[in-house]
């Protein structure tokens, strides 16, 4: 494999070092090689990458490269892709080729850079683990018998295991961070809006948001001027001029004002990770950061939180589901009724069977007040700590996930369990404010660590520039998992 | 026992924009199906609703028309069920917080007026239609329909009578269509009536347990169907029967009521607020805005009419039964100079020949100029009122202007007196008896002469000339 760093590729492609259809052809072969064995793929399609990759070749030709025309990139399988399969990893959505483009696969192919394929993930992006996939189980590139985390799982394998440069993730309460510390790369979930959800399958549309998986945080800000833009297709998608969050990169950090919050750092987080972490706030001490203790005083109602009104929304935008239109269709029924039960019953996995009704109960009539509008209600005190506590500090830091990846089958019969490992991740996207994971080592099995930055609202070129001045001084970002080929 | 009807509408009007309430689909109607939906009219998996603004400015339009509060932050709710044809297995509505709140219409009554309050509207989106033939055992679905644009609008439960809920119906009928905000057009569903009624013993305060009659799309329907139903909840009632709430369906070839569904089989819709759209903020602006777009609203024009014309309150109000008609009436009265005459001929020779057509104001072949022109010679006294009439029927068979048809067809009023004495002489001669009996006392002998001078005059003698002639010469 030649150079590994999005820019790296592009100044190869550039200077016609390589061929965008020589780059792609690369990791074609390298994904036919692994992915048998690590199921970070479910739908890959040679000819159309080779084919969006000789219009790349045709545009560096003729001058009209942009900053990464040619370089390859894949798509998590929640995004709708014109005349590709596009699953959510679902049996309800098996057979299912989109007639049309998510606004960031329009925004990708826009910038010239080819799909290497459609990535594996929980099913309708509910889960931890990777392990609810209809298409089955995605395996850590580190250690096959653990999980690569989720729902952006099969993203994060296939970036860890360089079978693709750089992947799309979507998070909506931890989707892409945790995956991203788990196979030890860097992933960033944007603001609220800052990144359309047209084509984007919905999960919990008031949380849900697309960014970008990549090794550095320099490949996430370049992948992050590729995905914003305003969407007037996306009521939810802000009107804001286009930013270049690679602008602050470079900045120093003497006097950053790094915020601890003690919650994160308190029962149930494993000492491993906690180490690490810790050893990161030194490296950004040295750096010139100071530290300041915050109280997030609500965070641990986060996760109650989140499992009523995720699993409400969801309740309603997977209504669409019901076998009259596309997708999946039980093959026998009686009546309507019938079919419609048959076909749910059929067509979904366990967990979001367990989330619809979860969603359906705390919207019924009677508990609404209860559940969801007392969540809503912590909801704004959530975001109401973050707002305060950005009065002391820049950013926030901590871990990612209580602990490292854990083996396949592990938590998957222990769903509160499960729910735990989105602890830290989950509060901001209750609060709709910008987070990233960077690695920042391993634990004692050889399996890596996630640092979590947390940052105000639109502030991502700040916690890039953190994440990229910690990455210029650690190289845990760099490494790759051995024995893979 | 005597017992009293309380009857409460709720209208579903399909609102006049050309495109859809969250998609930019064409909200024609008749295309051929499933031409007319969109990727997100069909609910793909990913895609996003947008809000329509031209639907949130008619519903402004019609709070100010009808006097009601604008909530200034609206909030689209999804109401959750399943259905065949409604794709994204919920609708957008607006449950807690309706854009329109309040509001009154008058109605008049056999000659009384009343006030009808109204509770609220709403927007939300139409769903699309299963249809149920040619499918041979199963059933099509066309989502043409689904996504347009609607204003549900709900009355208080104020009417007591079929004939109350009709005249409300109308009055709505006529104030969506005068400012613009529905085509109306019962039959194609752009005016839909689902009428809650219930009955209780007259002097009783709470009300009886109601029934909602669903989708009535013509007044006739909403008339029968509430009183099949009145009769049917008296009838149970004084059996010993109690009325369970209920939906029913009125049949229109039976002209009765029957059961749909009980409030045991009810949904709990699960309503919450949708996270796909932002609340929408009406600021003092756009306000200010579509309220400089609204038309004289029927009332106001009402009014002016009595002021401007001196036609009477019940002319005015049949004047402006529609937007088109009153417009009508307005150009006649102008191009005479003479209201009373003009509201007298639009209501009565040409309403009668455009209700024996059966076409509309609109499809007129007599224009408001030509009726005018018309109404202005009657009044200078070229025609008499049985010659306008011949006149008119040259208008409308598209003979030319009034002048020309009088002339061409001599329907010009004989008002020269020498020529009318003559005609006059003439006709005493031959009929010496009648004039004798006059003379003696009979007064009805005068009007057999006049009939005599007129058909003499072929009709264009001068009425009034013709009797004060005739009357000097009795005398003299």
């Amino acid at each position: 494999m030649s150079a590994t760093t999005l820019s790296a590729l592009a100044a190869q492609l550039k200077a016609k070092q390589v061929s965008s259809r020589e780059l792609a052809q690369q990791y074609l072969d390298r994904i036919a090689a692994l992915n048998p064995a690590l199921n970070a793929f479910i739908t890959v399609d040679a000819s159309k990458t080779l084919a969006e990759a000789a219009a790349a070749d045709a545009l560096i030709a003729a001058g009209q490269a942009g900053p990464l025309t040619g370089v390859p990139i894949a798509h998590k399988d929640i995004f709708c892709t014109d005349g590709w399969l596009t699953t959510c990893g679902s049996k309800m959505l098996h057979n299912f080729i989109a007639p049309y483009d998510a606004h960031v696969i329009q925004q990708f192919k826009a910038a010239g850079m080819p799909s290497l394929g459609k990535t594996n993930m929980d099913e309708f992006a509910m889960g931890s683990s990777n392990e609810t996939s209809y298409f089955g189980a995605v395996k850590n590139p580190w250690n096959p018998a653990y999980v690569p985390g989720g729902s952006s799982g099969g993203a994060a394998a296939c970036v860890a295991a360089r079978m693709a440069p750089a992947a799309t993730g979507t998070d909506t309460g931890g989707s892409i961070r945790q995956p991203a510390a788990l196979c030890g790369i860097t992933g960033l979930k944007p603001t609220y809006g800052l990144v359309s959800r047209y084509g984007m399958i919905a999960f919990a549309s008031s949380l849900d948001q697309a960014g970008p998986m990549a090794p550095s945080a320099e490949d996430c800000a370049l992948l992050l001027n590729v995905m914003t833009g305003f969407d007037p297709n996306d009521s939810t998608c802000l009107e804001r001029e286009k930013e270049d969050y690679t602008r602050d990169l470079n900045q120093p950090l003497t006097g950053l004002r790094v915020g601890l919050p003690k919650e994160f750092f308190a029962e149930g987080l494993n000492n491993e990770v906690a180490a690490a972490v810790e050893a990161a706030v030194t490296e950004l001490k040295k750096l010139g950061a100071t530290t300041v203790e915050i109280s997030l005083a609500n965070s641990k109602l986060a996760i109650p939180v989140y499992y009523v009104l995720a699993p409400a929304e969801a309740s309603s935008n997977l209504s669409r589901f019901d076998g009259v239109r596309y997708g999946y269709r039980a093959p026998e029924y009686g009546n309507l009724d019938d079919m419609y039960c048959k076909t749910r019953a059929q067509g979904f996995g366990a967990e979001v069977k367990r989330r619809i009704l979860i969603g359906a109960y705390v919207l019924s009539h009677g508990y609404y007040d209860a559940y969801y509008l007392q969540a809503q209600k912590i909801r704004r005190l959530i975001a109401e700590d973050f707002n305060a506590a950005f009065k002391t500090c820049d950013v926030i830091l901590g871990p990612t996930a209580p602990g490292t990846a854990f083996k396949l089958g592990e938590k998957s019969d222990d769903p509160v369990e499960m729910y735990l490992n989105d602890l830290y991740t989950i509060p901001a996207n209750l609060a709709g404010l910008p987070g990233m994971s960077l690695p920042c080592g391993f634990d004692g099995k050889g399996l890596p660590i996630g640092l979590q930055l947390v940052g105000d609202y639109f502030s991502e070129a700040k916690m890039l520039n953190v994440a990229h001045q910690y990455q210029r001084v650690t190289d845990w970002h760099s490494r790759q998992p051995e024995g893979l080929l | 026992m005597k017992w009293e009807t309380v009857i409460g509408l709720e209208v579903h009007t399909q609102l006049a924009t050309k495109s859809k309430i969250f998609s930019g689909s064409s909200t024609a109607f008749g295309a051929a199906p499933n031409t007319q939906a969109s990727a997100v009219d069909i609910a793909l998996p990913g895609v996003l609703p947008v809000l329509n603004k031209g639907a949130v400015e008619c519903a402004i339009k019609f709070a100010l028309a009808i006097g009601a509060q604008l909530n200034r932050i609206n909030v689209f709710d999804r109401k959750n069920y399943f259905y065949p044809d409604l794709p994204k297995g919920y609708q957008i509505s607006q449950l807690a917080k309706p854009i329109v709140e309040g509001g009154a219409l008058k109605i008049v009554v056999e000659g009384e007026e009343r006030t009808i309050n109204l509770t609220r509207a709403h927007m939300e989106e139409d769903a699309g239609k299963s249809l149920h033939e040619d499918f041979h055992g199963m059933s099509g679905i066309d989502l043409n329909r689904a996504g347009t644009p609607l204003l549900e609008i709900v009355s208080e439960p104020e009417m007591r009578s079929s004939a109350e809920a009709v005249a409300y119906a109308r009055a709505l009928h006529t104030l969506v269509t005068w400012i613009g905000i529905c085509d109306g057009n019962m039959q194609e569903g752009s005016f839909r009536v689902d009428a809650n009624v219930s009955v209780r013993p007259v002097g009783q305060a709470e009300f009886g347990t109601r029934r909602e009659i669903k989708n009535l799309n013509s007044f006739k329907f909403l008339q029968q169907a509430i009183d099949y139903e009145v009769r049917w909840q008296i009838e149970t009632l004084e059996d010993g029967g109690r009325i369970e709430q209920a939906t029913v369906l009125f049949d229109p070839d039976t002209g009765e009521t029957r059961m749909m569904r009980s409030k045991e089989d009810a949904h709990d819709y699960r309503y919450f607020p949708d996270p796909d759209l932002l609340p929408v903020k009406l600021d003092e602006d756009w306000i200010e805005q579509v309220r400089a777009t609204l038309p004289e609203l029927p009332a106001a024009m009402q009014v002016r009419f009595q002021a401007e014309y001196g036609v009477s309150p019940y002319d005015a109000a049949v004047l402006t039964g529609s937007r088109a008609l009153a417009d009508y009436f307005e150009a006649a009265a102008k191009a005479c100079g003479q209201g009373k005459l003009a509201a007298n001929w639009v209501m009565g020779e040409l309403s009668a020949a455009l209700n024996k057509a059966d076409l509309n104001i609109e499809q007129s072949p007599v224009s408001a100029a030509h009726l005018g022109a018309l109404v202005a010679r009657i009044h200078d006294g070229t025609l008499s009122g049985k010659l306008a009439k011949q006149v008119f029927e040259g208008l409308w068979e598209g003979a030319g202007e009034v002048d020309a048809i009088i002339e061409a067809r001599g329907l010009k009023q004989m008002s020269d007196s020498g020529e009318l004495e003559k005609i006059i002489d003439e006709v005493m001669a031959a009929n010496q008896k009648s004039v004798e009996e006059f003379r003696a006392g009979k007064e009805k002998a005068f009007n057999a002469l006049i009939g005599q001078v007129m058909k003499a005059s072929k009709g264009k003698a001068n009425p009034a000339q013709v009797n004060d002639l005739l009357k000097l010469k009795l005398q003299g």
